[in-house]
């Protein structure tokens, strides 16, 4: 696919209302000329980042080593390593593309994904740290029968994982055909035994640190683009604005909505979705518990919030940016110079284009090093959640009741790790050519119809029991994918179904899989007359005590 | 601990403190979906509204003080938990659990 239809595609989903799409997919790229400086500066990242794996590894001894870093992340710590998890190289450069397309309609897509922080803030972040230990399945089992509930969160934490990971796999094959100039497969493989050897050697603390550089990589050297492009304009965003709607070939329609919002159903299914989904994104929520107690707990998460919506209000200034500074010169950044065949690259390059236009060729370097390097730690993060789950949820509590030691569960969870990087590396190239624009947003839709009902109401309703959440998690999660599939995005996009034949009018299953999940919970529940939901019902009050004032919660260990 | 436990628990003013910070949370998370949903509620509706300028003869348009408002918003609102949660809440938390100690 060239650059120009790559361009018309992007268009045309956004056009299309693709709420979906952007911030979360690459599309396919077509393969530049090989770029020494970015490679050479990714080969520095990667070496600094395996020398501290090789010193966490010292420090991992123990299953609580492995999963949770000891449990000694400071808060402000955890915060950046948050939003190094969640700040994707698709929102860096899909979001700064969109607006460099489209102007404002960029900056609702940054809000839809911030808002989902507030949630964790108020209703999860002390109540998880407090119940919790290694895992979101344990807090939603806290007072439940074990083997149910956790056999659904590990289903679901796997399924949320698979495809938030293959999308980010596609994404490191596409990106590095653009910024490093090499092939497809070569992503797979550094990605796979990279992310690999972060998880097994250094499993949370280095997982944890790799977040952390990336974050702190990925806000400077947006916060430098940022003010270059402000300093051209003597900081003065309106002289920005006016010059950028001069140059733009939608002139002034940049500076209003456009024709983003299909209709208010959508809308609000696709808000509920990133509002709530990212309170049920098991690799998020696995973060909780590697801070100490939940004053910590809840000083990440107002980092996190802090530096992603920081990093939001960086890309619609470097997306105006580019407009600014490079359709003046065609030459330099479209293909075979002229503005009507796009970008090179296509249109999620506004940013690194951007980069060489305020920073030369080293910065260039720089950032197209740092926007492959942050899948890397994306992927490391799902590669431990996922690990997690099955060593911790699966094999050491259904299978092993409890009975297994810290070296046995240890070993599992490294063993689970290998399979992960190996399955990661096959789905990645064997999704290569397909269409993954709707496998984020469904991750999201799985989160919020499955773990965070879940989640939600075995921590706060006194009459919810095992069978309650067991069916109405399975009816959420479900439906999820199920009307999910019926949309356009996947019946017509992916399927090949004709156009219109979608039985799945919205956007977004989340308004309805996520209102059948709760009601399902609810119902179910009430219903449960069973000598063990009676017992459940009991245990509540010492829940509460536990999720509300922290006594008894597991401490920090070995620090 | 067990009587520790229990005293807190038969502590009225355990349950107290967990409905007031309850409703606080609910509150709060009400009062961010709202500022999300004006917003999204206003493109849908009231998408030429947005792009109305500030200003005579300028080009900066109401919409970008109001979502930019939005993101700085949410910002300020989660710190605003955090700090009466771990200031204000905790205390009544660490109150509670020294009165069931003696």
């Amino acid at each position: 696919m060239n650059s120009k239809h790559l361009l018309a595609a992007v268009a045309a989903l956004t056009v299309a209302g693709g709420a979906i799409a952007a911030g979360a997919d690459l599309g396919q790229t077509a393969k530049q000329a090989t770029n020494w400086t970015a490679i050479v500066m990714f080969a520095i990242f990667v070496l600094a980042t395996l020398w501290i794996t090789k010193w966490a590894a010292s420090k991992t001894k123990s299953a609580a080593d492995f999963y949770t870093a000891g449990g000694g992340i400071t808060g402000f710590q955890n915060g950046l390593a948050i939003a190094g998890d969640y700040m994707s190289a698709a929102s860096f450069l899909g979001i700064s593309g969109l607006v460099f397309a489209n102007g404002f309609d960029g900056l609702i897509f940054s809000i839809g994904w911030l808002v989902g922080w507030p949630v964790i803030t108020f209703l999860m972040a002390e109540r998880l740290r407090n119940l919790g230990k290694f895992t979101f399945a344990d807090v939603a089992s806290y007072r439940f029968a074990q083997m149910p509930v956790r056999t659904f969160a590990a289903i679901s934490t796997l399924v949320v994982v698979a495809f938030y990971m293959i999308a980010q796999m596609v994404g490191a094959g596409q990106l590095i055909k653009v910024l490093f100039g090499m092939e497809y497969i070569y992503a797979e493989i550094l990605v796979g035994t990279i992310m690999m050897m972060y998880v097994l050697f250094g499993g949370m603390t280095a997982t944890t640190w790799v977040q952390i550089i990336k974050a702190c990589m990925l806000l400077g050297g947006a916060t430098f683009m940022a003010l270059a492009v402000l300093f051209q304009f003597g900081f003065s965003p309106e002289a920005l604005f006016t010059k950028a709607v001069e140059v733009h070939s939608k002139h002034d329609a940049i500076m209003a909505p456009g024709a983003l919002i299909k209709d208010p159903i959508s809308a609000i299914s696709v808000g509920m979705a990133l509002m709530f989904g990212t309170a049920g994104l098991p690799h998020i929520l696995m973060r909780f518990f590697t801070v100490p107690n939940a004053k910590e707990a809840r000083k990440s998460v107002a980092w996190a919030t802090t530096w992603i919506g920081y990093f939001y209000i960086l890309t619609f200034i470097i997306g105006f940016g580019a407009i600014t500074n490079l359709i003046g010169d065609p030459s330099a950044y479209y293909v075979d110079g002229e503005i009507a065949k796009g970008l090179r690259g296509g249109g999620n390059m506004a940013a690194v284009h951007l980069s060489q236009a305020v920073g030369g060729n080293l910065f260039l370097g720089f950032i197209s090093a740092v926007a492959f390097a942050t899948i890397l730690a994306v992927v490391a993060g799902l590669t431990l959640s996922g690990a997690s789950a099955v060593s911790h949820d699966l094999y050491a509590s259904v299978f092993k009741h409890g009975q297994v030691t810290s070296d046995a569960e240890l070993r599992v969870s490294k063993i689970t790790t290998v399979c992960l990087g190996i399955l990661a590396v096959v789905l990645g190239i064997a999704f290569e050519k397909e269409n993954v624009a709707y496998m984020v947003m469904l991750a999201f839709v799985i989160a919020c119809s499955g773990n965070f009902p879940v989640l939600f109401m075995s921590v706060l309703w006194r009459n919810c029991t095992t069978r309650g959440v067991v069916v109405g998690g399975t009816v959420g999660l479900i439906l999820a994918v199920v009307l999910t599939v019926g949309s356009a995005s996947v019946w017509e996009a992916v399927l090949k179904y004709p156009k219109g034949s979608a039985w799945f009018p919205y956007n977004s299953a989340a308004i309805f899989s996520m209102s059948a999940a709760f009601f399902t919970i609810w119902l179910v529940s009430i219903l449960d007359n069973s000598a063990q939901a009676k017992k459940e019902r009991a245990l509540f009050p010492a829940q509460q005590l536990r999720s509300e004032t922290g006594l008894g919660a597991a401490g920090a260990s070995g620090h | 601990m067990q009587d520790i436990l229990d005293r807190v628990k038969a502590n009225p003013k355990f349950l107290e403190f967990v409905a007031m910070r309850n409703r606080y949370s609910i509150i709060m998370t009400i009062v961010s979906a709202s500022a999300y949903y004006g917003f999204i509620l206003l493109v849908a509706f009231e998408g030429p509204w947005l792009g109305t300028k500030l200003g005579a003869g300028m080009t900066t348009s109401v919409g970008v003080p109001l979502g930019v408002g939005v993101i700085v918003f949410t910002i300020i609102l989660t710190w605003i938990y955090v700090r009466r949660a771990n200031g204000e809440f905790d205390e009544i938390n660490a109150n509670l659990i020294a009165e069931a100690q003696k």
